[in-house]
């Protein structure tokens, strides 16, 4: 079995008009057993990114603090946020720092980056567990779910959803998806980013 | 033991009991015997300048580049030792790179300047080196600060300028440049300000050839927003420019 089984666990982030979202399901496993049905594994980065990362869970409690760390020490250097776009390239060059002993996570970006007029703009982006990254204008996906997340996704998704509507559609994939994995599910949490707040909800999901 | 400093001038991390490091104040001394630099930050670009100096006329100047660019948004000029200037603009070089490979965009100039200022603090306190003997002045733009002019000295401290000159007539040139100087100055003015203020101590013909100039130009928004949301082949486009010998003639004839 691969070691990015071991765990389980799913994350997800899609594109809305002005804002994104982006989730994951609840479920730690060791295999087949379920141990905690309250492991969260998206993480705030700054007011307005935040990353979500599957995969070996030892592996998402390392990083979340090395990246805490990195994003720290920019903020204090730079004396400013991160946009992310240089977040995603410093999510994949740390992954490629370890390229012939990686991490065994998959990560995925949400975030929202302002333009030189001031308006608001959705990015999302998601990588391998070396660090290639994958720039998406609609959705991303990881995890053990990520092929069942990938078909509902497909189906249900469009473009320009408000963030009412794109907190039903991102629901509704993940929750869906993960039903139909053994490995991801037992609820689910979701953040909207929108330019002004950050709505977190969490859902309650089967329990077998 | 040396006759001028004393016991303290040969340490270079022995302070004399005035607080003063000597050797920091010899590599002063190596600056402001250098040639004449200036820059020069007007409201929508900045002008680094100076003047390159031959010892002899049978040297091919075509070869000498004092303004050097380090990355696309930043570029530097010197007073002082011309050899270890190449030292510190192929550290910063580097060290763009590397920011670049990490964050995929080029650092901003405050952290461009602050790299290279720690290079030169190590090398006061370092054992087996003296100091760099050069004062740069770095000019650059970033999406965040937009144009900035920083001066960096041998001990490693620097500021941020609106207008500033090292090397040989530093102090009658920012006499001068404090007389001519404005906040909403534009970079075709600044750039004739520039010229002028290196005319002042000037020694010899000033032509093409005797002259360096750098600029930096401010993108507009829109321009802004394309280059973020450029794909990974696209080339940044450059703020900051070397102008060709055409154009320095062009300008030195108006």
């Amino acid at each position: 079995m691969s070691i990015m089984e071991y765990n389980g666990g799913s994350v997800i982030a899609m594109v809305g008009k002005g804002c994104v979202a982006i989730g994951s399901d609840l479920r730690l496993g060791n295999q087949a057993l379920t141990v905690a049905t309250n492991f969260e594994k998206v993480f705030p980065v700054t007011d307005r990114i935040y990353l979500g990362m599957s995969g070996l869970a030892t592996d998402v409690a390392t990083l979340r603090e090395q990246f805490r760390f990195r994003v720290n020490m920019y903020q204090i250097k730079e004396e400013r946020d991160i946009e992310p776009e240089a977040f995603a390239h410093l999510v994949s060059s740390t992954l490629y720092e370890r390229r012939f002993g990686p991490y065994f996570i998959e990560p995925v970006i949400g975030g929202l980056w302002k333009t030189q007029g001031g308006e608001y703009k959705p990015y999302i982006a998601a990588a391998d567990l070396i660090g290639c990254l994958n720039f998406a204008k609609d959705f991303v996906v990881a995890g053990t779910a990520s092929e069942k997340l990938f078909g509902v996704a497909e189906g249900l998704w469009e473009p320009d959803l408000e963030p009412e509507d794109l907190f039903e559609t991102i629901s509704q994939t993940l929750m869906n998806g993960v039903d139909r994995d053994a490995y991801s599910g037992w609820g689910a949490i979701i953040h909207i980013v929108t330019p002004d707040k950050v709505v977190t909800r969490t859902l309650k999901g089967r329990m077998d | 033991m040396a006759t001028d400093g004393g016991a303290y001038s040969y340490s270079l991390t022995v302070f004399s009991p005035s607080g003063k490091l000597v050797q920091i104040e010899h590599a002063l001394a190596a600056v402001a015997g250098g040639t004449t630099s200036l820059g020069i930050k007007a409201s929508n670009g900045i002008v680094i300048a100076t003047e390159k100096k031959t010892s002899s006329i049978l040297i091919d100047d075509s070869m000498l580049d004092k303004v050097c660019v380090i990355c696309p948004n930043i570029g530097i000029v010197y007073s002082g030792m011309g050899p270890d200037f190449r030292v510190l603009v192929a550290k910063a070089r580097k060290s763009a790179q590397a920011y670049w490979k990490i964050y995929g965009e080029y650092p901003p100039t405050r952290v461009l300047t602050q790299e290279i200022a720690t290079v030169m603090q190590q090398a006061t306190q370092s054992g087996g080196v003296r100091p760099y003997g050069v004062s740069l002045l770095v000019a650059g733009w970033d999406v965040n600060r937009g144009p900035s002019l920083y001066q960096v000295d041998p001990s490693g401290s620097y500021w941020a300028w609106k207008a500033s000159a090292i090397g040989k007539n530093m102090v009658n040139a920012k006499t001068f440049l404090e007389k001519r100087y404005n906040d909403d100055i534009s970079l075709e003015d600044a750039i004739h300000t520039a010229l002028l203020t290196l005319k002042e101590g000037f020694e010899g013909q000033m032509t093409e050839k005797t002259i360096e100039i750098g600029v930096v130009t401010v993108p507009t928004p829109t321009e802004i927003d394309a280059e973020r949301m450029a794909g990974p082949n696209d080339r940044p486009k450059p703020t900051f420019r070397k102008l060709s010998e055409e154009e320095v003639r062009d300008y030195l004839a108006l």
